[in-house]
């Protein structure tokens, strides 16, 4: 049914079975996207892991298909990215539809000058195959498939796993365990952690199919299609061809029959014409939670992704949100375990993708309600918006039909807000600390990127002449001197001698009109918990 | 799809475009004001809510301009 071959990686026998046990500093769980990313970004930092999975393929179906901006930031680093942008579809604009009138537009760049366009639609089964050939060339990361964890027991200054494999089980020892398993996250259930949130009873179905005719590019849904009169559907393009449809079909659908081949045909055929041939790829039917635990640091597990957290498909902030959490958590995690950070700078790593998942929580279930009103008030205000649209362009803007994934910001006690130590600052634009960086090309139009400057340590952002000189700087912080002309100078509201503290997640730690030394040492050490 | 200039019967009093900073949190502010109420206390509140908002907008021409719209719209079936 598939036209993507699922290749099967090699089990290795584990030394561990042989007697050969050595305490890990951080043992993964689960090999989707999340947690080969973190590997990656630790590796990065010279920490190894061992990533435990319990299958030995890539995720089956197409699964999280919208690869953001900013998670493909994050992968440029590895080198997968330029590959994933080719192989994938590249879209920045939506379309909605009210029955067959297009109503609204939206374009999701509205800064063009990027290295990386707002979206590549990307089946979740090649970004994972990307990155497990990159960890599997990576010497500091140990991949294991067909290691199931059937076991955690926390201790007080590490965890010990049990690991089941076709040879038997054996135990590992971690100084951190960190759990990217998903949704229904073994680590979860066998730490008895509770998983509280919303159960939303809609019913979805995703068809995935090869349609053999042109394609649309950007991203579509129609309230109210002739062709799905009394729902809404969402049409994206994926790499080879692949359309994704997804019909809204209600709460009181029969979901075996809705799969039943014939009837997705029929369907089908309603949407695309008589004329029209395809073949089918995938083929299921959704309904979906939004969820947060408590807690995403309990003792030494800590958890990232789904696993930790939930939300509905509308906007992509499941797999991207997922990334977020991992380049969030892999630069804190290596200053711990290099002891050049307090093990509490980890609780920030908490507060911070709390606030993110509360807000894409919101975004989502706001997009969920205006796509399947709750009641029928809201229903009202859904269709009298709807109505509106054609006329009055307020109304398009109320549309909801997916806030899309955006990097959110946070407020932090790592950030020194504008005007601690710089009160006469004048700020009329450019990121504020606790928003995301700003792409930017630093010659030209075509790059080179400011994004590409960007290390794994802490980045000091400052706009100098060229005989500027940074003197000596603290240890982990790489000075970056910007030419005063440019994009880059607009995007930062900069003059000759503004300059800003970067993150390794790229968020905004702190910023100055004037080059001050002690200013910037008393952010750094804030910015890692040492303050 | 028209932009702010064109509709029919507009005298140009009431403003078409987005005029919010903060869209999805007034929309859904005012969706989870009706939660829980029946049909008839629906028609209440709105009933309070569009007087109170008419008298702050206190222009004449823009509010028979809204009605105006309001009723053409419901009247080409967008119900």
């Amino acid at each position: 049914m598939s036209s993507y071959t699922y290749r099967h990686y090699s089990y290795r026998r584990p030394a561990e079975l042989d007697g050969k046990a050595e305490r890990r500093p951080v043992v993964i769980v689960g090999a989707g996207m999340a947690g080969p990313t973190l590997a990656l970004s630790l590796a990065q930092r010279g920490v190894p892991s061992v990533i435990l999975d319990e299958d030995d393929t890539v995720s089956l179906g197409s699964r999280s298909i919208c690869q953001a901006k900013h998670s493909l930031e994050i992968w440029d680093r590895f080198g997968i990215a330029s590959r994933m942008v080719e192989k994938g579809i590249t879209w920045e604009q939506g379309e909605v539809y009210l029955g067959d009138k297009p109503i609204y537009r939206f374009n999701l760049q509205p800064e063009p000058g990027q290295k990386f366009p707002a979206f590549v639609n990307l089946q979740q089964y090649y970004v994972e195959e990307y990155l497990f050939e990159r960890c599997l060339a990576e010497p500091a990361i140990d991949l294991r498939f067909r290691n199931k964890v059937v076991a955690v027991t926390p201790q007080s200054d590490g965890v010990t796993v049990e690991v089941e494999t076709p040879d038997g089980r054996y135990a590992l020892e971690a100084d951190w365990l960190v759990a990217c398993d998903g949704v229904r996250s073994p680590v979860r259930h066998m730490l008895g952690l509770p998983y509280p949130g919303e159960v939303f009873h809609d019913q979805f179905l995703i068809a995935d199919i090869r349609l053999l005719s042109e394609l649309p590019k950007e991203r579509r849904f129609w309230f109210y299609p002739p062709f799905h009169p009394t729902n809404s559907v969402l049409l994206h393009r994926q790499a080879d061809n692949i359309l994704r449809v997804d019909f809204q079909l209600g709460r009181d659908a029969d979901a075996e029959a809705e799969k039943k081949p014939e009837n997705v045909d029929c369907r089908l055929r309603q949407m695309f014409g008589p004329e029209a041939r395809w073949e089918h790829e995938w083929t299921s039917v959704y309904t979906f939670t939004c969820r947060m635990m408590e807690r995403f640091l309990h003792g030494r597990v800590i958890f990232a992704g789904d696993a930790a957290h939930v939300v509905s498909p509308f906007g992509a902030r499941g797999g991207n949100g997922a990334i977020a959490d991992v380049d969030n958590l892999a630069w804190k995690l290596a200053l711990v375990l290099e002891k050049a950070a307090p093990e509490r700078l980890l609780e920030s790593y908490c507060s911070e993708r709390r606030a993110a998942s509360r807000e894409n929580i919101l975004n989502s279930t706001r997009s969920t309600d205006f796509i399947t009103p709750k009641f029928p008030a809201s229903r009202a205000f859904r269709d009298a918006t709807l109505a509106l649209a054609r006329d009055f362009p307020f109304a398009r803007a109320l549309i909801n039909s997916g806030r899309l994934s955006v990097p959110t910001l946070h407020e932090s006690g790592l950030d020194t807000p504008d005007g601690d130590s710089d009160p006469d600052a004048n700020w009329r634009r450019g990121p504020a600390p606790g928003r995301a960086m700003i792409d930017a090309p630093l010659d030209g139009e075509r790059g080179p990127w400011l994004v590409d400057r960007i290390g794994p340590d802490f980045s000091l952002l400052t706009f100098a002449e060229r005989d500027f000189e940074f003197g000596s700087l603290p240890q982990r912080l790489t000075g970056i001197r910007v030419s005063t002309e440019g994009l880059a100078r607009q995007r930062y509201d900069a003059q000759p001698g503004t300059t800003y503290l970067i993150r390794p997640d790229r968020y905004i730690a702190a910023r100055w009109r004037r080059y001050d030394p002690a200013a910037i040492a008393a952010a750094l050490r804030r910015a890692t918990g040492n303050g | 799809m028209s932009d702010d200039t064109s509709a029919a019967g507009s005298t140009g009093a009431l403003r078409r475009t987005l005029n919010l900073a903060r869209p999805d949190e007034i929309y859904n502010a005012i969706v989870d004001a009706h939660k829980d109420l029946d049909d008839a206390q629906c028609r209440a509140l709105d009933a309070r809510l569009i007087l109170l908002l008419a008298n702050h907008v206190g222009d004449e021409a823009a509010i028979r301009e809204a009605l105006a719209a309001a009723r053409q719209s419901l009247a080409e079936g967008g119900a």
